[in-house]
């Protein structure tokens, strides 16, 4: 969508023509034109990426940092082009804070392995929350075992917003680290970043925020929330997969180990003594992701050209007419009832499992997620063994939700 | 019966359903109606953990003839299971060790033996056919 000027509010024409421009949302499934309410997964790519990436192959690609020909400079020059706006996507103080990862997952890995060698000792504590997707658990859980270091988790209480006095309580001189997510993906809540910065912060506590649900729905500025780290997936916010951001602050990437080795991260090699690149290339070890930075580059410039604030507003928008709208099923209970949500819904209807619910909307072409959304801990805080979750992007519509609840009361009346 | 005499049974049955909401009413009916197991086998020895439904499967052989009984906490999971135990229980091991389970192919409901889907009956026709094997080798 070509537009000179921000939205200030995206109307259901301005809807109609965002879809046109993702060829795949006008597909069918099983026969049914598609509803894709799965975008907490994975989101749906614009043609200005697919382009973008497209273009890139043909016309453009070298590897980076490399060739002293032209071809290689346009491409290194393109690659850079997207690290800066990456840089400016998050208000990140300078570019070679930003570091291109595969994804959240690779980004968390990398603060877990590098920081946790670096500063994690034996008896060292690292708090997270109760509400983490395996990705911001797994990693910690891997360090810690190795260090004798040990995890502990913030509780959170039956709406599924984290219980702030429970978290602070948790914080003493022995945690090293905290890692929470921006927004839950299983519960949709949005976690008080700026609170829980501030508290680990007047402790001397460094924060890495799992950004990844936050990334394609709200505006993220690393400064102004005084983040140490954030860790972001390109394909959740409507760019390419394989490509991510890892941010981290200066003082703490310079004090940290790299992660891999091999081409690119380095300054000079002996085989007495290596020695590292400048950031961010000390972390980008081998060939980047080009392809991938300039397709999330030109996703950057799409969400920018609707505008950041438009996005959050529509989709609060969508959120609650599905929320209201889906208590229509009778014996609905939703999972996830915070005060500040973002984009997702996620409910189990009494007397129905999940996976039967998702099999039956799958035949009537909508696509939800069912199951433990890689939140087992979380599940089993509530004790159901997983939800059906409809999670929302900017190209959904009321149409959509209609078809949901239709599809879900459907369901129901089969299953009963 | 013979494991294929069953199965072309059940792929008779099937057709006369003209569309998947049939199908689906059929399998939630069998999901519904049949008592699978005994209670006391639905625990952590007898489980298959699926990411998106719970499986529990339990074989005894008698007389050379295996007897399967099993179930899920998902309803067409169950229904899909209580088809794959008409198949394979009350058969030998070898018999059960090397069927070909077209039967689920042909019926249209292949996406809920497809391993993304991971709800366990993957994993549970794995394990009937390694019961299969293992008592074949006795």
């Amino acid at each position: 969508m070509e537009v000179s000027t921000k939205i200030e509010r995206i109307s259901a024409a301005d809807v109609a023509r965002i879809r046109q421009d993702f060829p795949l949302l006008a597909q069918k499934m099983n026969g049914k034109p598609i509803v894709f309410l799965d975008s907490a997964a994975s989101s749906q790519k614009p043609n200005k990426v697919i382009d973008a990436v497209s273009d890139y192959y043909r016309k453009l690609h070298a590897n980076v940092h490399r060739g002293v020909y032209q071809l290689s400079q346009d491409a290194t020059a393109a690659f850079e082009v997207g690290r800066e706006k990456a840089r400016a996507f998050i208000n990140a103080a300078s570019s070679s804070e930003v570091i291109f990862v595969r994804g959240a997952t690779e980004g968390i890995n990398l603060v877990a392995s590098s920081f946790g060698r670096k500063f994690l000792r034996q008896g060292d504590e690292v708090v997270v929350t109760a509400m983490e997707h395996h990705s911001n658990i797994v990693p910690w859980q891997l360090i810690c075992e190795e260090k004798g270091a040990f995890l502990r988790v913030a509780p959170i209480n039956d709406a599924g917003e984290l219980i702030m006095s429970e978290f602070e309580k948790l914080l003493n001189d022995k945690t090293r680290i905290v890692a929470a997510t921006y927004v839950s993906n299983a519960l949709g809540t949005v976690n008080p970043v700026a609170e829980i910065v501030a508290l680990a912060h007047a402790r001397g506590i460094p924060v890495l925020v799992d950004g990844a649900q936050a990334a394609p729905h709200m505006k993220m500025d690393v400064q102004q929330l005084d983040i140490d780290f954030l860790a972001f997936s390109g394909h959740k916010m409507f760019g390419p997969t394989g490509i991510g951001v890892l941010y981290g602050k200066e003082k703490w990437l310079n004090a940290m180990p790299p992660y891999h080795g091999g081409g690119e991260m380095i300054k000079s090699v002996t085989f007495e003594k290596t020695t590292y690149a400048e950031l961010p290339h000390k972390f980008e070890a081998g060939t980047p992701d080009i392809s991938g930075v300039i397709g999330l580059a030109a996703a950057i410039d799409y969400i920018q050209e609707i505008g950041q604030d438009a996005i959050a507003q529509y989709e609060n928008e969508l959120l609650a007419y599905a929320t209201s709208r889906l208590k229509e099923v009778e014996g609905i209970r939703f999972i996830g009832t915070a005060r500040y949500k973002a984009s997702v819904v996620s409910f189990i209807v009494e007397g129905t499992h999940p996976y039967d619910v998702g099999a039956i909307l799958d035949k009537l072409g909508i696509a939800v997620r069912t199951g433990h959304h890689c939140t087992q801990p979380l599940m089993d805080r509530f004790g159901i063994p997983g939800t059906v979750r409809a999670s929302l992007a900017f190209y959904n519509t009321h149409d959509d939700i209609d078809r949901l609840v239709e599809g879900v009361k459907k369901a129901v009346s089969m299953l009963r | 019966m013979s494991i294929n005499d069953i199965q072309d049974e059940i792929i008779e049955e099937f057709s006369l359903f003209d569309d998947w909401m049939g199908k689906y009413e059929y399998l939630i009916d069998l999901g519904k109606n049949l008592p699978l197991i005994d209670e006391r086998y639905k625990d952590e020895e007898h489980l298959i953990k699926g990411c998106q439904s719970l499986v529990w499967l339990h074989a005894e052989v008698k007389d050379g003839i295996v007897a399967f009984t099993a179930d899920s906490d998902a309803i067409i999971t169950k229904g899909i299971i209580a088809l794959l135990i008409r198949v394979l229980s009350h058969q030998s091991p070898e018999a059960i060790a090397n069927t070909d389970l077209y039967f689920i192919g042909r019926i249209g409901l292949k996406e809920h033996l497809s391993p993304t889907r991971s709800n366990g009956l993957l994993s549970m026709v794995k394990q009937m056919k390694l019961y299969g094997l293992a008592l074949q080798a006795k």
